[in-house]
């Protein structure tokens, strides 16, 4: 998504727009990714190798370090009190119990945190992390229920937990905005994203639609959804004089350096995040007011913090993924072509961050047709700042537009598959760019003839399995190519031919580490065990956000520029003894533990050659990747086609998933292991979103109710069938590695699958989320 | 969490003594207690670890069942006469919570588990009558999906959340007691109260009183029992509507019938309306469907659970008509 838009718009501002005039007069050689990356070519190496997690031993020991397992000296425990207003002032706070408790060493309010600036918001500079800008203990307000009104620092978790609870507080309360009606009462907004506001308009897609022979309009609503990734949020930190360590669970740890560096008035450099490992991010492991506190608490004992949020605590602080009311029209001639889509709705987000979830963006891109209205509408609530979580916009926008295009299919009495196909772009359909690489016809091909959707029965309710029902359904998975600024790489090639590559990047489980050694060691012409990847610490090159699905391409990016440097560095060093004199970066590749021409293996010398004639025991480069011109030269997208077979108990209404399929056209996959695991992955998380995920907000007083994976649903092994996964491996031509980001396509289109799937078992539509069983008795 | 001591108990007597102590809770396998110590909702001042007190299963020459109050969930699910002659509760247990909790929970653990009420459990931000007496219900007017529509009051809605409760109300269990003032015997239904003005007295046990054993009856010859869970997900998940039912039936004659109900009432209903109507009555699904409809005759629905009303009857009927091998 559009992170990666949204940090390149703060960067770039209306640069921007003469920038891309000038790529769109330059020829295709001169924009970076217009010359294939030469590891496309590569077919019998480690690039699409089922190679196992080389991190996998570590965590399966217990080996692998999480945020809260650095224990430091004099190290103690913070536990965090939350207000249980919406909005108001604290009017009596009463510490002395709390202070008095065993193994107390501080407690930390608004009247004697230290001075600190608010976090810079996410978006608004290039690397803000923030996600709110609100005072932290700075004052008495409360700007939303749950916000944190205090730290208890205490020598072990257990008394600080209980020294928490002594803690006595009264709030002066003021009219707070915490119900839907409410907020709409107050007036909405056009969203802005990406400094643009969220409206596209493509000829008029009302009449259109009032003209249509056969037509869809249909509201869709989807609730909040809190994140739960397996590791609650957690930072071990330390002050060493004016200088901030941090151990954290984070997804940018440069951003979260100098974002903290801004909150404490520090030079970035005085600031070191590293994150080695990560229980999942999804959007939600940037910076939260947990860390802060913990740093501001720290520099107020003189004591290094761990501060380890309860589930309940991430719930209470850590924003998740907002609602959304969305309104799809479609018209269409009666062969099925679209005349006009239609894509408007509301979202509810704070005055205090930026996330108007982009629930248009899949849209945007879909389908070809004559018209477009799409728009997003902000409303305004006093409630923890909403946040970006796996596939913001898409996630939610894909069950609306996918439902709306099988409800469309049902009229036309067309094949939901094919009235798809029917309406396939030949370009993109609002930008009028050319794909980069598109081949979801493909996808959609291969799928439905291993799920069996011939033998699909069109008629709904037909189908009956002893008490339950069973119906297939399927949806389109839309998920956009980014590659952010600021990417960079270190490379160290030892005398002993093994190379170190540095990228400020994250491993959280996705497969980084292990996909990337390979891209590296098959870069170089090395093994595995000759490269190895450094990653997850603020000190190394690099502002890699993983997120939008673009750490792949940036770290692709980056490694092929230090590449290149490290290339021209050893030519230079081989001078005109070696084999390889008078050849260019351009006409060698790595081979065989050293530089070969390219398509002259024998023509070749090893780097430990290299480096022993040159009297070198090292060679360190460093390199930025170039600016990612390639997003504004093609359209870039990776796609997928989903396939459901779902039953519904006919006298409970009970919904279990019997198969699921995700054919995928992402590019090049760089490891089919790990890269299956986050397209399941992405498609259980997807299940929970259709079926059961929801956020309890108690809009009388804007409190979550079911702040507890016992309560929070979320699939267990019974919820998940056996998933399918297949994909096209068809490189992008324009993009590093041929290879497309996978973190978030999954959960795209997998709700609408679901309810498609369920129509088609029971004749029910149902177009609010999650599908329970009281819908469907 | 609030500081307390922590004894284990040799035996009931050990314990009973320990727990005589005002503020004492004897702790079971911990899946609920250590919870709701967390969240502050329950404070002893002392636990009495009761999980190594007696938790054999003796089957007995009358045919009954004598099961100690320390056996695990597990453990009587897994057990062979439990599974026999008993398939209603192995059924029930094992539609409840995961396996892990299952290997840790005890009988008696599992009987005195609190609801799961969002309200009861938000000990700082929310009013709750059976934790605060008087302080008043946000779940009237609140989320009250997983609440109560039978057996509830203006003072509270809850549910309570066992599965395993739900088969021993239908096999008329009996819970053997043992307090300060001696052992005595109660039936399981007898147990737990409804909440009327006082939800927070939830059951009838004396203070210091603990369970020592559950007792379960024979069932007649000819008997069939099962379980029915219903729940959004396919595990680990409180039920929406359960039931747990035993039948006799004899050339299509209701002879016998037990049927109890879970996530549906504060405490495991026991379906007597349902029963009496059937007994001695035609064994149809047109009968059964009657039944049910008597009784959920009283149902109150809340404004998030009005569907329970409807499950509840669909699900009884299915369920007496698969034991009785009438198709719906």
């Amino acid at each position: 998504m559009s992170i990666l838009d949204n940090a390149k718009a703060a960067a770039q501002g209306a640069a921007q727009a003469v920038m891309k005039k000038a790529v769109e007069l330059a020829p295709d050689a001169w924009v970076p990714g217009g010359k294939p990356d030469p590891l496309i070519r590569s077919k019998h190496g480690l690039i699409g190798a089922p190679i196992s997690r080389i991190d996998g031993p570590l965590k399966v020991q217990g080996r692998a370090k999480f945020a809260a397992e650095f224990p430091l000296d004099g190290m103690v425990y913070a536990a965090v009190a939350f207000s249980t207003v919406p909005k108001g002032r604290i009017a009596t706070l009463d510490t002395g119990a709390a202070e008095a408790a065993a193994g107390v060493v501080l407690v930390m309010t608004h009247r004697n945190a230290p001075r600190m600036n608010n976090m810079p918001l996410f978006m608004t500079a290039e690397k803000a992390a923030g996600g709110d800008n609100l005072p932290i203990l700075q004052d008495d307000r409360i700007h939303w229920n749950g916000q944190p009104i205090a730290v208890v620092l205490a020598e072990s978790q257990e008394q600080a937990d209980h020294a928490k609870s002594l803690i006595g507080v009264t709030y002066a309360q003021e009219p707070a905005v915490t119900t839907l009606a409410g907020a709409r009462a107050q007036g909405a907004d056009i969203g802005m994203f990406q400094g643009q506001p969220l409206k596209t308009t493509v000829g008029d897609a009302e009449a259109a639609l009032a003209a249509a022979p056969v037509a869809i309009d249909a509201t869709y609503t989807t609730p909040r959804h809190n994140h739960n990734a397996i590791e609650p949020h957690a930072a071990t930190i330390a002050w060493h004089g004016d200088e901030l360590i941090v151990q954290d669970a984070a997804q940018a740890v440069s951003h979260m350096a100098w974002s903290l560096a801004s909150v404490f008035g520090l030079d970035e450099r005085q600031v070191r995040v590293t994150s080695p490992y990560v229980g999942g991010g999804f959007g939600a492991k940037t910076l939260w007011q947990h860390q802060v506190l913990g740093a501001a608490a720290a520099r107020l004992a003189g004591r290094p913090v761990r501060i380890a949020l309860s589930r309940e605590g991430v719930f209470r602080i850590v924003g998740g993924r907002t609602l959304t009311e969305q309104r799809v029209a479609i018209g269409a001639e009666a062969d099925g072509r679209f005349t006009s889509i239609i894509h408007t709705g509301t979202i509810v987000m704070t005055r205090h961050n930026a996330m108007p979830e982009p629930f248009i963006l899949p849209t945007r891109g879909a389908y070809a047709a004559d018209s477009f209205k799409l728009e997003v509408e902000a409303v305004y609530m006093d409630m923890l700042a909403n946040t970006f979580m796996r596939a913001p916009g898409e996630a939610v926008g894909t069950f609306a537009l996918e439902c709306a295009v099988d409800e469309l299919a049902a009229r036309l009495g067309m094949d939901p598959i094919e009235l798809r196909i029917r309406n396939e772009p030949a370009k993109d359909p609002i930008e009028g760019l050319p794909f980069s690489s598109r081949h979801i016809v493909e996808a959609w091909r291969a799928g439905a003839a291993r799920f069996g959707w011939a033998r699909r029965n069109p008629a709904p309710g037909a189908v009956r399995d002893g008490a339950w029902r069973v119906g297939m359904g399927c949806a389109t998975a839309t998920y956009p190519y980014y590659r952010m600024p600021g990417g960079a790489a270190r490379m160290k090639l030892t005398k002993d031919g093994s190379v170190r590559v540095e990228v400020a990047a994250h491993e959280m489980g996705m497969g980084t580490a292990t996909a990337q050694t390979q891209v590296a060691a098959e870069r170089l012409g090395l093994s595995m065990a000759q490269v190895s990847f450094g990653y997850g610490d603020s000190i190394m090159p690099g502002v890699v956000l993983a997120g939008g699905s673009q750490q792949t391409a940036s770290i692709g990016a980056s490694v092929m520029a230090a590449h290149h440097a490290l290339t021209v560095e050893l030519l230079k060093l081989a001078g005109n003894d070696s084999p390889l004199a008078g050849l260019g970066a351009d006409e060698v590749e790595g081979l065989d533990g050293g530089l070969a021409k390219r398509g002259e293996p024998d023509r070749h010398e090893s780097y430990v050659s290299i480096l022993a004639r040159a009297r070198r025991d090292a060679l360190v480069v460093e390199a930025a990747a170039p600016p990612p011109l390639e997003t504004q030269h093609w359209s870039m997208h990776s796609h997928g086609a989903m396939f459901c077979e779902a039953r519904v108990n006919a006298m409970t209404g009970e919904t279990r998933i019997s198969r699921f399929l995700g054919s995928f056209d992402c590019g090049r996959i760089l490891n089919p292991k790990t890269a299956a695991s986050q397209f399941r992955g992405g498609i259980i998380m997807g299940l929970g979103l259709a079926l059961m995920e929801e956020t309890q907000f108690d809009e009388r007083k804007g409190r979550v109710m079911n702040p507890s994976l016992a309560e929070y649903h979320i699939p267990v092994h019974m919820d998940v069938p056996e998933i399918d996964v297949i994909w096209t491996d068809i490189p992008d031509p324009h993009a590093p590695m041929g290879a497309h980001g996978i973190g978030e396509i999954g959960i795209t289109g997998t709700g609408a699958a679901v309810a498609n799937a369920v129509f088609n078992a029971t004749g029910k539509r149902v177009r609010d989320l999650p599908l329970t069983l009281d819908k469907l008795m | 969490m609030t500081p307390f001591s922590y004894t284990r108990a040799g035996d009931a007597a050990d314990a009973v003594r320990l727990g005589a102590f005002g503020g004492a809770k004897y702790l079971g396998g911990g899946t609920n207690l250590v919870d709701l110590l967390r969240e502050t909702i329950e404070r002893p001042s002392a636990l009495v670890d009761v999980a190594g007190l007696p938790a054999t299963i003796e089957e007995r020459e009358d045919g009954s069942l004598l099961i100690g109050a320390a056996t695990r969930n597990a453990a009587l699910a897994e057990h062979r006469a439990v599974r026999s002659h008993y398939p209603v509760l192995a059924r029930a247990i094992l539609a409840g919570a995961s396996a892990q909790i299952r290997n840790m929970a005890t009988v008696g653990g599992n009987i005195l588990q609190r609801t799961r009420c969002a309200y009861f459990y938000d000990d700082e931000g929310s009013r709750c009558n059976k934790r605060s007496p008087g302080q008043g219900c946000d779940a009237l007017d609140g989320f009250n999906r997983i609440h109560a529509i039978l057996g509830a009051s203006a003072d509270c809605v809850a549910t309570h959340p066992s599965d395993m409760c739900v088969a021993l109300a239908a096999l008329d269990a009996t819970v053997h007691l043992q307090g300060p003032a001696g052992t005595r015997r109660l039936k399981l239904t007898g147990l737990h109260r409804l909440p009327g003005t006082r939800p927070d007295l939830e059951t009838a046990l004396e203070p210091g009183e603990l369970i020592t054993a559950v007792e379960l009856p024979a069932l007649p010859a000819g008997a069939r029992s099962t379980y029915r869970k219903v729940r959004d997900r396919a595990s680990y998940a409180f039920a929406l509507v359960s039931v747990a039912a035993v039948l006799e039936a004899d050339s299509g004659t209701v002879r016998e019938v037990r049927l109890a109900l879970g996530g549906v009432a504060p405490k495991p209903w026991r379906a007597r309306k349902a029963e009496d109507a059937l007994r001695g009555g035609p064994a149809t699904v047109q009968a059964f469907r009657a039944a049910a409809e008597s009784e959920l005759a009283d149902a109150a629905p809340l404004r998030d659970n009005g569907f329970k009303v409807e499950l509840a009857k669909r699900t009884i009927t299915a369920v007496l008509g698969d034991l009785a091998g009438v198709a719906a």
